[in-house]
């Protein structure tokens, strides 16, 4: 029997980035937010201490810092037909565990998607006819522009003391940015990180073969910074432990380093760890939240009343939560009806190692630490007759030289033994890898529902992941992977390896942590869950953030956009706060 | 006539015969205080950061409790809420004075001088008055106050007037007519409720400290609190006034940030002060003399070079290969004065256990350096310390192996 | 949709034949142990399958000219070290049923612990060996072990419920990890996986020395247990903040004890309570 706890105004599940910026900003506008962590405590010190930190073994091979499968996991399947099965080892995607969530193991790689992303299917279908999008890929506009997420863009950048150069300040284009992003009022907050030899080696075949290569944006600080909350942030100095890891001198961006010294001391906000929210709680009418359950620790079930309820969490457990919780209608693949679950999308990636003449030192490196080229993102080049929308960056990132899993070997290297052992003593010092980051669009079929077999340690079924790649991915994957090639040829070296994402969409190596759709944003309720401010159509106090809300996946990493979405969403609850009620009208 | 007078006189007798009778049965003296007077209060309690010993770890707020060590053994801090039988809620504002002016409780029992009374003697009266009233406003909590654990003779308090004989000074602090206004403002703080002295003034065998080296550096707790006069290496002369008052405004400026017992202080206490005491402290403290300049030995070069090593596999990530730090987020040890004090415990004290910069209103980040004490053995710490203290212009005595095991048995202890 | 029927089903007589071989030897979660293998000697791996595995791995990652392979690094000691403890006991995976083979793209569904793997596998494949050359794996000769190593990772060999390529993918990653890791958990002893390719070691600072392209970093090679090459920094304290799947060897890196000197702000946040 679930004991009932008082009444809170906010309660938000999960507490990474999402919830830590909706908490900052309702508690300012005197809000009382509580936030629910199914994870512990962690901070810089001691958890991420410079003392042990950087141990390869235990967070990135071990994954000490994630999500453990025994607690959340769920089935998947590549196409309807097949039995899903339960994804028993993290593989593909790393979710997190944890106060901070994702944002403390990221590597910091931020990114705006471009003006056309916003308005993919008005975009393509206006400039190549409507034929171009197949009948089964159900791409659709975000109901937000670009121009209306500017300034939130801004403001999750200076928050996270984002590193960079801007390409399109005003419509100016600057020298050495992006010419293809979308305009910004200014700058980033502070200069780009130091290179490093790979980044400049690929700046100068990119430049070589006429393309426009600049340095990624990057949530590694490149100077102490005082970010927008007077918190202090430290400098990047390049430890090459930033993906998977904790950042031990605050020059990460991680709700840890840039929101919680402010908000912690809040009297109007509390949190609690080791709560795991298992359902969402309705009225009678169907049209009202009236908080959540959780379990703690030692297995105990609360009642949690709130007057508005925010889902906070990962990508996938947000829309698992929906589905037990029976909120709106979950989607039918076979008939295309409902849109709990629609539009599943993930990320297209692929790479290209290169086997420099010149020694890199790989291990110097930072989470972000990247030179790109975006002529191949998005609609920024014409697709007329490629047989594929969409499109990704090239990057060559130096993240680090990781001796156990960063080794970027060239084509036909033996794969152990003494032709191995050679390989790796020749070779590890002068290798590095492109990586070609393309966007996934939403398909009829690939889709989130719940398990019919598989259950949870909470006797929840386990949320069913049915999603493969198709023939728009393949093909623009290919391509991508053929323009890193032809960089990689212009750079001086002794091997080259292009390893092209081919045939089904396997759970089994990673790949990215960007799993986003199952409760898509957008300006028609019959295909979105929440409207363009992120409040569900269904339950005007309930809200959802997060790549949850993504109706496709673009080019690029996502957490810039989320940050961005968040701040907007925030703003939206301000006005909705004050008059509660459907903010659009339909 | 003679009859209004005498009615007068009357009158007064009366009156007169009321309040001595009220006098007898005692009732505390609550409402003569105007907001003003306890606001004032409150800010000097504040300042002489009262709370914070005055409140036992995880405890009830000013209810004592706090276990002071003493090289004598161990005094814990009095209740001094208004509780009417555990707390001071029936002193009067002269037994209160006589505590903090003489070391002498309401009953006559002398206090031992953990409580600071050796400081608090040169306050006035009037500020003294203000704290009782700011005192008798706060939340009554019942707690009996815990005996001290004091070995034989110090146990015996009669011991403590012959101490107050010898050492108390007991007079209200006189404004010097050659020094200005804000001197003077600062040399009250600093002598009297700031009792900055009883932690960086060194002190004798008996507890009592050096009256003529004021601030020249001495123990607190497990630590050395630094000299604060003048001195280029391990003094002040460094600092400007404004390093000062932004250090003890904020928990930091360029040269250092507060560390152990200090971070408290100033997140506690400091923090909250005037900027106009502020002002007045650091010009006061940029008077002070410094010790006679003591050069240091050279130190062998083994442990300059193993603790170089240890350097850049373990500090540089924040210090930065120069010792520079980084501005505002982690402190610098090149040209320290903290690094460079006359006795190593603080900094051994901050590797071993790591260090939280203090949260002020101006920096609320609490940027913090993860405690080493498991990582490098007693060695390893003698050589590294050894090698900070003496390299990028810093000159200092060389640490030995003993002082860190030392300090790491005291930890030991202090943490069971 | 109707399940479809298992397309492998588990021999009931395997299992409990595997499960009670395992079982007397099972140890109870790594993270408590205090003893080095060096000092105290095999924690998992019977002597047979100990051979094994010091056999495999030299020829996985040789000696030659080159310098050290994975025997003198210490892998044997790493990869006994890590069945012995949660890694080997599959902590922290989801082993719910029912298990079912799938498409590889599914991955791993089989019930067997790493720990099971090694135990169950290691038999067979020295069985193998007897029926073709008359002798276990461990006396084969070295062109003969790279062959049989070879069979496996093509799935010519078998194992039973267990596809051989599962048990190589297992055994090489094991011995990739414990040449490559740091040496307190037991390999890469004095560094030798990471003085063959160059990687220096944990450090947190190459802000100067990043900008200075072709040139070597030069520093002496340092782990997290510091610069002494036979590092295997024992810690008594194994329940240390994080009680995750890394900590095998039953050395937690270092307690992290965090200050006691300053006291500020010290909210303990509750888990689960009000």
């Amino acid at each position: 029997m679930a004991r009932r706890l008082p009444e809170v105004e906010v309660v938000l599940v999960g507490f990474g980035w999402t919830a830590s910026i909706i908490a900052q900003e309702l508690t300012d506008a005197g809000m009382e937010v509580l936030a629910l962590e199914r994870g512990g405590w962690r901070d810089t010190v001691p958890d991420f201490s410079v003392t042990h930190i950087q141990d390869e073994l235990r967070y990135a091979v071990r994954k000490e810092i994630f999500e453990q499968t025994a607690r959340q996991t769920l089935t998947f399947r590549n196409r309807v037909d097949q039995l899903a099965l339960p994804m028993r080892h993290l593989g593909s995607f790393n979710p997190a565990a944890g106060v901070g969530g994702a944002g403390v193991h990221w590597n910091g790689q931020n990114w705006r998607f471009l003006p056309t992303d916003f308005v993919i299917r008005t975009q393509t279908e206006q400039r190549y006819g409507k034929q171009m999008i197949p009948a089964d890929m159900t791409v659709q506009d975000w109901g937000v522009t670009y121009d209306d997420l500017e300034p939130y863009y801004d403001k999750f950048e200076y928050l996270c003391g984002i590193s960079g150069q801007a390409g399109n300040v005003g419509g100016k284009i600057l020298p050495g940015g992006n010419p293809f992003e979308g305009p910004r009022r200014r700058g980033y907050p502070l200069p780009p990180l130091n290179r490093c030899a790979a980044t400049e080696l690929f700046d100068k075949a990119a430049k070589d073969i006429g393309l426009h290569p600049f340095p990624a944006p990057a949530a590694n600080t490149s100077k102490p910074y005082v970010n927008s909350l007077g918190v202090q942030m430290g400098q990047c100095t390049y430890c090459g432990f930033c993906e998977w890891f904790g950042c031990a001198n605050y020059s990460k961006a991680s709700p840890q380093s840039t929101i919680f010294p402010v908000l912690l001391k809040k009297p109007n906000f509390s949190f609690r760890t080791h709560c795991a929210v298992t359902r969402i709680n309705m009225d009678g009418s169907g049209k009202r939240a009236t908080g959540v359950t959780y379990v703690d620790r030692d297995g105990n079930e609360f009642e949690q009343p709130a007057q508005m309820v925010v889902l906070c969490a990962f990508a996938h457990h947000n829309v698992h939560l929906l589905l037990v919780s029976k909120i709106g209608m979950p989607y039918d693949p076979v008939s295309g009806q409902g849109v709990v679950g629609r539009n599943y999308a993930y990320q297209v990636s692929s790479s290209v190692n290169v086997t420099c003449k010149e020694r890199l030192n790989p291990f110097m490196g930072a989470g972000a630490l990247g030179q790109v080229v975006d002529d191949f993102n998005g609609d920024n080049f014409d697709h007329t007759g490629k047989g594929f929308i969409g499109g990704g960056y090239i990057a060559l990132w130096n993240t680090g030289g990781r001796p156990i899993l960063q080794q970027y070997l060239p084509k036909g290297s033996p794969k152990w033994g003494a032709g191995w052992k050679k390989a790796v003593h020749d070779d590890y010092l002068y290798s590095t890898h492109m990586q070609c980051h393309g966007a996934v669009m939403s398909y009829r079929d690939n889709y989130l529902d719940l398990d019919p077999t598989y259950k949870d340690e909470y006797g929840n079924p386990l949320l069913r992941l049915t999603f493969d790649f198709k023939g728009n991915e393949h093909a623009m994957s290919k391509f991508l992977t053929e323009q890193a090639t032809r960089i990689a040829h212009a750079i001086p070296n002794r091997g080259i390896h292009s390893k092209p994402r081919e045939g089904d969409y396997s759970i089994v190596p990673y790949q990215t942590t960007h799993n986003t759709g199952g409760a898509a944003m957008g300006d028609d309720p019959r295909t979105s869950f929440v409207n363009r401010f992120l409040q569900s159509w269904d339950v005007p106090n309930l809200w959802v953030m997060g790549s949850s809300v993504f109706p496709q996946n673009a080019g690029y990493n996502p957490t810039g956009t989320v940050g961005a979405l968040t701040f907007w969403a925030a703003d939206a609850m301000r006005r909705y706060l004050r008059n509660p009620q459907p903010l659009v009208q339909v | 006539m003679k009859a209004r007078a005498a009615i007068v006189l009357l009158v007064v007798a009366l009156c007169g015969g009321v309040a001595f009778a009220a006098q007898q049965v005692y009732a505390p003296q609550k409402s003569h205080h105007t907001w003003s007077d306890l606001q004032r209060g409150r800010y000097l309690a504040q300042a002489g950061d009262c709370e914070s010993c005055h409140t036992a770890p995880n405890g009830q707020p000013w209810a004592g409790g706090r276990a002071v060590p003493t090289p004598f053994g161990i005094v814990y801090s009095m209740n001094i809420t208004p509780d009417q039988d555990t707390g001071i809620g029936a002193w009067n504002s002269e037994d209160f004075y006589k505590a903090m002016h003489e070391g002498v409780d309401r009953e006559g029992k002398r206090l031992y001088p953990a409580f600071p009374y050796p400081w608090y003697t040169h306050m006035t009266r009037g500020d003294v008055d203000a704290i009782k009233a700011y005192l008798d406003t706060l939340k009554p909590v019942h707690q009996v106050n815990r005996a001290p654990e004091l070995g034989w003779p110090f146990s015996m308090r009669s011991m403590l007037a012959v101490w107050d004989k010898l050492y108390l000074h007991a007079d209200t602090f006189t404004p010097d007519p050659k020094q200005s206004a804000q001197w003077n403002r600062g040399a009250y703080l600093v002598q009297g409720l700031g009792h900055c002295g009883a932690c960086h003034t060194s002190k004798n065998f008996l507890g009592a400290v050096d009256r003529h080296h004021p601030m020249q550096g001495g123990f607190a707790e497990h630590v050395f609190a630094p000299n604060l006069g003048a001195g280029q290496r391990d003094g002040l002369s460094g600092w400007s006034e404004q390093d000062i008052a932004q250090y003890l405004g904020t928990g930091m400026n360029a040269h250092a940030t507060a560390a152990g017992p200090m971070a408290e202080v100033v997140q506690q206490s400091t923090q909250h002060l005037t900027q106009a005491d502020l002002k007045a402290v650091a010009v006061y403290i940029k008077s002070l003399a410094g010790p006679e300049a003591s050069g240091p030995g050279a130190p062998d070069s083994d442990s300059m070079r193993e603790g170089e090593g240890l350097y850049v596999d373990d500090c540089a990530g924040c210090h930065m290969e120069g010792g520079e730090g980084i501005a505002h987020a982690f402190p610098p040890l090149r040209e320290s004065s903290a690094i460079q004090a006359a006795q190593p415990q603080l900094l051994i004290a901050v590797i071993l256990e790591g260090a939280r910069s203090p949260t002020t209103k101006a920096k609320p980040s609490g940027l913090t350096m993860p405690a080493f004490a498991d990582k490098l053995d007693d060695a390893q710490v003698a050589a590294l310390t050894t090698y900070i203290r003496n390299t990028w212009g810093n000159k200092a005595a060389q640490v030995s192996q003993g002082d860190v095991s030392k300090l790491r048995k005291t930890f030991a202890t202090a943490s069971q | 949709m109707a399940a479809a029927a298992p397309v492998f089903s588990l021999s009931r007589r395997t299992f409990l034949i595997g499960a009670v071989a395992f079982s007397a030897s099972l140890l109870l979660d790594g993270c408590g142990g205090s003893s080095t293998n060096a000092a105290g000697g095999p924690r998992f791996l019977q002597p047979g399958e100990r051979d094994f595995v010091r056999a495999a791995i030299a020829r996985l990652i040789p000696q030659d000219a080159l310098g050290p392979g994975a025997l003198q690094a210490g892998v044997d000691v790493f990869i006994d070290s890590q069945l012995a403890g949660p890694f080997g006991q599959a902590a922290g995976q989801y082993m719910q049923g029912p298990f079912h083979l799938g498409a590889k793209e599914q991955g791993y569904q089989l019930p067997f612990t790493p720990a099971q793997v090694y135990r169950l596998c290691i038999p067979r494949v020295d069985q193998h060996c007897r029926n073709k050359h008359r002798a276990p794996f461990a006396q084969l000769t070295a062109q003969q072990q790279d062959a049989v190593l070879h069979d496996l990772e093509d799935g010519k060999i078998d194992l039973g419920e267990i596809p051989s390529a599962n048990f190589f993918g297992l055994l090489w990653q094991n011995t990739k990890e414990g040449f490559f890791a740091d040496p307190i958990y037991g390999g890469n002893r004095h560094f030798i996986g990471w003085k063959l390719i160059g990687f220096n070691g944990p450090r947190y600072n190459y802000v100067q020395e990043i900008g200075r392209f072709g040139k070597a970093y030069t520093q002496p090679y340092v782990g997290l247990g510091g610069r002494d090459p036979v590092m295997c920094r024992l810690s008594d304290s194994a329940t240390g903040r994080f009680h995750g799947p890394g900590c095998e060897a039953g050395r937690m890196p270092f307690k992290q004890s965090y200050g006691s000197l300053t006291t500020t702000n010290n909210r303990v946040y509750p888990a689960g309570h009000l």
